[in-house]
Order: structure tokens, then sequence, then C-alpha cells
């Protein structure tokens, strides 16, 4: 009971005195998780909306592939993306090993199965439903599949938050590609596995907690943001007219 | 004359479901077709079959090139605004050519046609279901369709809702009472609808066209009776 009691003091007092390592790594966190979800969403969602409204002889086999990458271990992604990163890798060149970008690269890999599987799901009901009326109109698969994922855009929301989720709470990943090096690849787990491991655990608790509160602001905004929306966009002439009008 | 659809033999597979069956039928310009039938008899696919939305599976599907329209029972519109759901559409036909400004211009007079022009920045996803039929009547009524096809398009309507939808249709097939150039195929479950809007009734029952004859020889017994028993008990139990 005292390591939560403590674990909690500790949060409360590592939020309200700012403490700079702290904001450092939580800032840090942030970036390469906001950076890895947004790339992430952007190329799962497109390939998600594709798989949703196409037909060929592989789809049953790339869709369980996909389902398969939704499961896929956060250590082994990180261990393929160090291989490829290492000196001796094929993308050694680039240099981005122990770095950001390495961190972001190895996020992005579990986050687009995610935001491609779900994404295929939510679009997919939606054109059995409706597909073949815009077929009718002309629209092909690449244009059906966007306008239906546009469509679909509040519910593809929550596919947003579930994969900055999957980016921001996984650990194995960029500890390995990162290299958890204070003040320049340590995000928040992997601080927290650190400092488990040097046996700190109400500062290692009190970094989870901060965490926690962290996503969990972040999926009040976002909660928020799509009520208003769906309430704006029912009460209100269409806010998006600018974009398609 | 060359007719602007024929059907050779065609029969379709959907899943395991033989879904038509040897239909074989032409189409020509100006005639006003209607499909009726017991539900699941091949009506909707029929005339999915003659949009291109369902590939055959065997005969022989001749289609003359002419600007194509569909409207569905349950209409889809995209959570944006009226106007641009119509532009949309006719953005999408690459056959019309028309610049985003110019399918919008377009989408406003249809919307008007329709009696929509109070809703045209509204979000055609909060409209009333007759008032979404409109908007895609609107959406169809933009392309100036040679070929118009309709699917139980007032099946899902309330009363005023489906008489505002047959008076557009309606002013579509026949403007100001004169006979349009457009084809119209229509699947109904309304004999009335049938009886004022179709020039041919086509009965179709699983899968296969079991009686095609002219609207009044259609809903005259004797002579329907004379051409096929199984339509003739269709429409007794219809009018029963």
């Amino acid at each position: 009971m005292n390591t939560f009691s403590d674990s909690a003091v500790t949060a409360f007092y590592l939020i309200t005195t700012l403490d700079p390592g702290l904001w450092s790594i939580a800032g840090r966190s942030l970036g390469v998780s906001a950076t890895a979800c947004l790339l992430g969403c952007v190329l799962g969602i497109g390939l998600g909306a594709y798989l949703a409204v196409s037909r060929f002889p592989a789809r049953p086999m790339v869709l369980t592939l996909l389902n398969t990458f939704l499961a896929l271990p956060s250590v082994v992604v990180g261990l393929v993306i160090y291989l490829l990163l290492s000196r001796t890798g094929p993308l050694g060149f680039l240099g981005w090993l122990f770095s950001f970008k390495a961190m972001v690269l190895a996020q992005l890999v579990l986050v687009i199965p995610v935001a491609a599987a779900l994404t295929r799901q939510v679009v997919e009901d939606v054109d059995v439903a409706h597909g073949e009326q815009w077929r009718s109109l002309g629209a092909g698969n690449l244009v059906r599949g966007a306008l239906l994922a546009w469509n679909e855009r509040f519910a593809l929301l929550t596919v947003v938050v579930a994969c900055f989720g999957r980016a921001i709470s996984e650990v194995g990943a960029v500890m390995i590609v990162g290299g958890n090096i204070e003040g320049f690849t340590r995000v928040m787990t992997t601080a927290i596995a650190l400092e488990t491991s040097k046996g700190d655990l109400p500062l290692a608790l009190g970094l989870g907690l901060v965490l926690l509160i962290i996503v969990g602001c972040l999926n009040v905004l976002l909660t928020l943001f799509r009520n208003w929306q769906v309430r704006y966009q029912s009460s209100k002439p269409s806010s998006l007219r600018g974009w398609v009008a | 004359m060359k007719p602007l659809i024929a059907l050779k033999h065609v029969s379709l597979k959907l899943g395991h479901v033989q879904a038509l069956h040897d239909v074989s039928m032409t189409i020509h310009a100006g005639e006003q077709v209607a499909l009726i039938g017991a539900n699941g008899s091949g009506k909707s696919t029929l005339l999915r079959v003659l949009n291109g939305l369902h590939p055959i599976t065997e005969g022989e599907l001749q289609l003359a090139q002419c600007r194509q329209a569909m409207l569905f029972q349950r209409p889809h519109m995209l959570r944006t605004s009226s106007l641009s759901n119509v532009a949309l559409g006719l953005w999408l036909d690459r056959s019309l050519g028309l610049r985003w400004h110019q399918a919008k211009a377009r989408a406003l007079a249809a919307l008007s046609v329709v009696g929509l022009s109070g809703v045209t920045m509204q979000n055609a996803a909060t409209l009333s279901g007759g008032q979404q039929q409109r908007l895609a009547l609107a959406r169809a009524w933009a392309k100036q369709p040679e070929l118009l096809f309709l699917d139980e398009p007032t099946a899902s309507l309330d009363p005023p809702a489906k008489r505002e939808i047959e008076a557009l249709v309606q002013e579509m097939i026949a403007p100001n009472d004169k006979p349009s150039p457009m084809t119209l195929v229509f699947a109904s479950h309304n004999l009335g609808q049938v009886k004022r809007w179709a020039s041919r009734v086509i009965y179709i029952e699983q899968g296969r066209i079991l009686a095609d004859l002219p609207t009044e020889d259609f809903f005259n017994p004797v002579c329907l009776a004379q051409h096929s028993h199984p339509a003739f008990l269709f429409l007794q139990g219809e009018t029963a």
C-alpha cells in the first residue's frame, strides 16, 4: 500500500513542481508517439480503406496477415528494426539507430496494422451497405475508399486514439532501437522500466501515473472534439463545406 | 431501331444463389419499363446488372453508350452539405467532364428543381428520408440521364414523401406532360405506381422473366392469364 501512496505523492510532486526531467521525458514520449501515430494513421487508414472496398484474389491472405500483425510483439518489431538500422544492416547508412527517428519508425510499424485493420472494418461495413451507390455514381476503389473513410471520420477518431494508445504504451521496441539514452532517447515507458530495475518503485509508478494522466487528457480532448463535431454537424450547415463544397 | 439495352441469355450467380436464369430482353429508348415480382425474385439484381454493378456470369449484355443514373431504395448521403453530395455525384461521372465549380453550379440548379434550395448547405446526413430521396433524385437529375434506373424509390417513405417523389419522377419522365426521351427502368411493389409510370411491365419470379407485356395488357386479367399464369396469380394476390 505504501508503494502506491508513495507513488501517488511522487506523481503529484513531479507534476506540481514541473520537474524538468519529467517534462523532457514526457515531451519526448508525446513527440515520438504523436509522430508515429500521425504517419501510421495516414498510411494505415489509407491502406485499410483501400482493402475495405477492393476485391482481389490475395485479399483474404492480406487480411489474415494484417490481423496477425495486430498482435505483433513490440520487442520483435524492435529487434527487426534494430537489425535493419544497425551499421551492418540494409538501412544502416541512414544512421538512425538510437535516435528519435528510429523510435518513430519502430512505433510506426506497430501502429500501421492497428489503423489499417480497424479502418478496414469500419469502412467495409459502410461499403457493404452503400458502396454500390458510389460505384453507380462512378467512384472507383480509391475514390470510394477515400470518400467512405472521410464519411466515417468520427468513427475513425477512435482508431486514432487506439493507435496513439498502442504507440505511447509500448516499451520493447523503443528500448531496443532507442537505447534509453538519458536526455536523448529516454521516453516514459523506458524510464519506468529503468526505475523499476533500479528498485525505485514509487518513482516508476509515479511516472506511470503521469503517463496515464497524459493519455487520459488526450482521450478526453479527442472525445470532446468528436462530440462537438457530431453535435455541430447535426445542428448546423456543414462545417466542412469548404473542403468539399 | 437498335435497342438501348439488350440482354441475351443472361444468368447470374451471387454466392451459391442463382439470382438470374437465362434472362433475355431488349429495352428501347423512351420506354418506361417496370420490373415487378415478389421479394427476392431478382428485380433489384436485374437492375444492378443493367447498371453494371453486377458482372454477369453467363450470357451477353449490350448497352448503348448513354448517360445513366440509378436511384436506390435508401440513398446514402455523405456527412457534408446537400450541395456537395449532388456536385460530387456529377464530378465522379468522368463522362460529364465537369470541373468542381461547374458541378456545383449544376447541382444548385438540380436542388432547386427538387425543392431543396433551402437546405443547400445543410448536412445531407441530417435530412429526413424523404428529403434524402429528393436529394438522390437531384443527384440523378443533374446528370440529365438518358437512362434512369429506380430501385423501389418510394418503398421506405411515408405517403406525403412518396407523393413528392412520384411527382418529381413523373416530371422527369414526362416534363409538362410531354413524352421525354429518357428511358426508365424501375423495380416496384406499388402497382399504382407501375400503372402511372410504366409503358411496359416485366414480371420476374425466381430470377426468370415470366411475363413481358404492355402495361394495359398486363393489368388486363384475361390477357395476363392467357400469357402467364404465374404472373396472373401474383397480380391476383397483390390486388386481392
